[in-house]
């Protein structure tokens, strides 16, 4: 990377064009695993977050120490300490999001997204914006995750985050909380940003085709 | 445990609850390397070749050297240095003593260290506390699932390569929803509980 992007940059290509669920499509394993409510999801997006910040800042530390032939092998240690710390700390703090989520807690060192960002961004930049690069992929993966999740539990279940939405004449469709709900969510929000995608391309290209015209006409 | 015992393990890792479309393990290739059958095969079964073998490798690392020095806590770090060098070896092993095989797995023998499905099954085997026979059937069941999941979608995706669905939904969007309606109908195999 040789021109160093902003603060601001960085939020908007993690969260938005960047999005490591809907745009790139790392991750998918958790974020269908364990979108089946709102509250899952939030905890599953915070924790990947978590495990990001402190792998990214402490590859980048030592990212002129580790040789290149074994850096993956490297960073996986790494990153499965920090996991494990998490792990044991979620298991003692917070025992029912232990529950609910399982052996996906241990998973987050497989994680796509997490060697991702050590192997192209971490490993080649310095310590804070390292941590920024982990601070905004992890909250737009925790974004993706809590509308699939929200998704998800109102069709599936009638609530978000536990409260009911509807009266009691909503049926829910329980195949959204089931596993084929979550293949289904999600392909049908990345269809949606497919087409928020290519109405954004389609309103830039006319926009240059307007500009380039103008200054034709007032070069005339 | 009895052989019907280990028949139903077995079936019940295929069928019920399938790695991927229940489970969610695996997704990742699932998705990434099922545009073409003969691919999806060669995937599915360097899986569950590494699967089999890690389940009997971190079951009995596990139970013979982290459980006697009271190391549990490490598992996850160990068994994913278990299952790197396991990766590692077996391409080592393929590569002088089996190049056809080898070849033809090409660039998914290294990709399976990432795949949580081989890491998940480890852990899912200390879990549920399984033996070490139960383990590597287990292992090897978990990993025919996803062959046969990987190899159903890639044969649906061979057929809409031919096909025109709306303009958004090209690509991965229609793979995915293809995927929820095979995961719908492996939903059926829900009521055969043991």
């Amino acid at each position: 990377m040789t021109e160093k992007p902003t603060v601001k940059e960085q939020f908007r290509s993690g969260i938005i064009t960047n999005n490591p669920t809907f745009v790139q499509l790392l991750g998918t394993c958790p974020a269908l695993a364990t979108t089946t409510s709102a509250q899952n999801a939030f905890g599953m997006g915070i924790s990947v977050t978590l495990i990001l910040i402190f792998s990214n800042l402490f590859i980048s530390l030592l990212r002129k120490l580790i040789p290149n032939q074994i850096r993956i092998a490297s960073y996986i240690v790494i990153i499965s300490g920090f996991v494990t710390m998490l792990e044991m700390a979620i298991k003692a703090f917070l025992p029912s999001l232990s529950n609910s989520l399982g052996l996906f807690i241990p998973l987050i060192v497989v994680n796509c997204i997490i060697l991702a960002r050590a192997e192209a961004f971490a490993s080649k930049n310095k310590p804070i914006p390292s941590v920024i690069d982990g601070l905004t992929m992890g909250l737009g993966f925790t974004v993706a995750l809590v509308i699939l999740g929200s998704v998800r539990e109102i069709i599936g279940n009638g609530t978000i985050f536990g409260l009911s939405l509807f009266g009691s004449w909503y049926e829910p469709a329980v195949l959204f909380i089931l596993p084929p709900g979550a293949f289904l969510t999600l392909g049908f929000i990345i269809a949606l940003v497919q087409k928020l995608r290519a109405r954004r391309d389609e309103y830039k290209r006319q926009r240059e085709i307007e500009t380039r015209r103008r200054k034709r006409e007032a070069g005339i | 445990m009895t052989l019907s015992g280990i028949l139903m393990l077995f079936i019940s890792a295929v069928f019920i609850d399938n790695f991927v479309l229940t489970k969610f393990l695996g997704c990742c290739p699932f998705l990434g390397v099922s545009s073409k059958p003969d691919t999806a095969l060669g995937m599915g079964c360097a899986v569950t070749f590494v699967m089999t073998l890690s389940s009997a490798a971190t079951n009995l690392l596990y139970n013979y050297i982290l459980v006697p020095a009271e190391l549990e806590y490490l598992k996850t770090v160990a068994f994913i240095l278990v299952i790197a060098s396991l990766v590692q070896m077996i391409e080592f092993f393929l590569k002088n003593k089996l190049p056809a095989l080898y070849e033809s797995l090409g660039i998914y023998l290294p990709l399976i260290t990432t795949n949580c499905a081989v890491l998940g099954a480890a852990l899912l085997n200390i879990q549920e506390g399984y033996n070490f026979i139960q383990s590597v059937v287990f292992g090897f069941g978990s990993g025919v699932g996803f062959t046969m999941a990987i190899l159903i979608l890639a044969g649906v995706r061979s057929r809409l390569h031919f096909s025109n669905p709306p303009r958004s939904f090209r690509g991965i969007p229609i793979v995915l929803i293809t995927a929820g309606l095979i995961s719908m109908a492996f939903m059926g195999f829900s009521g055969m509980k043991f």
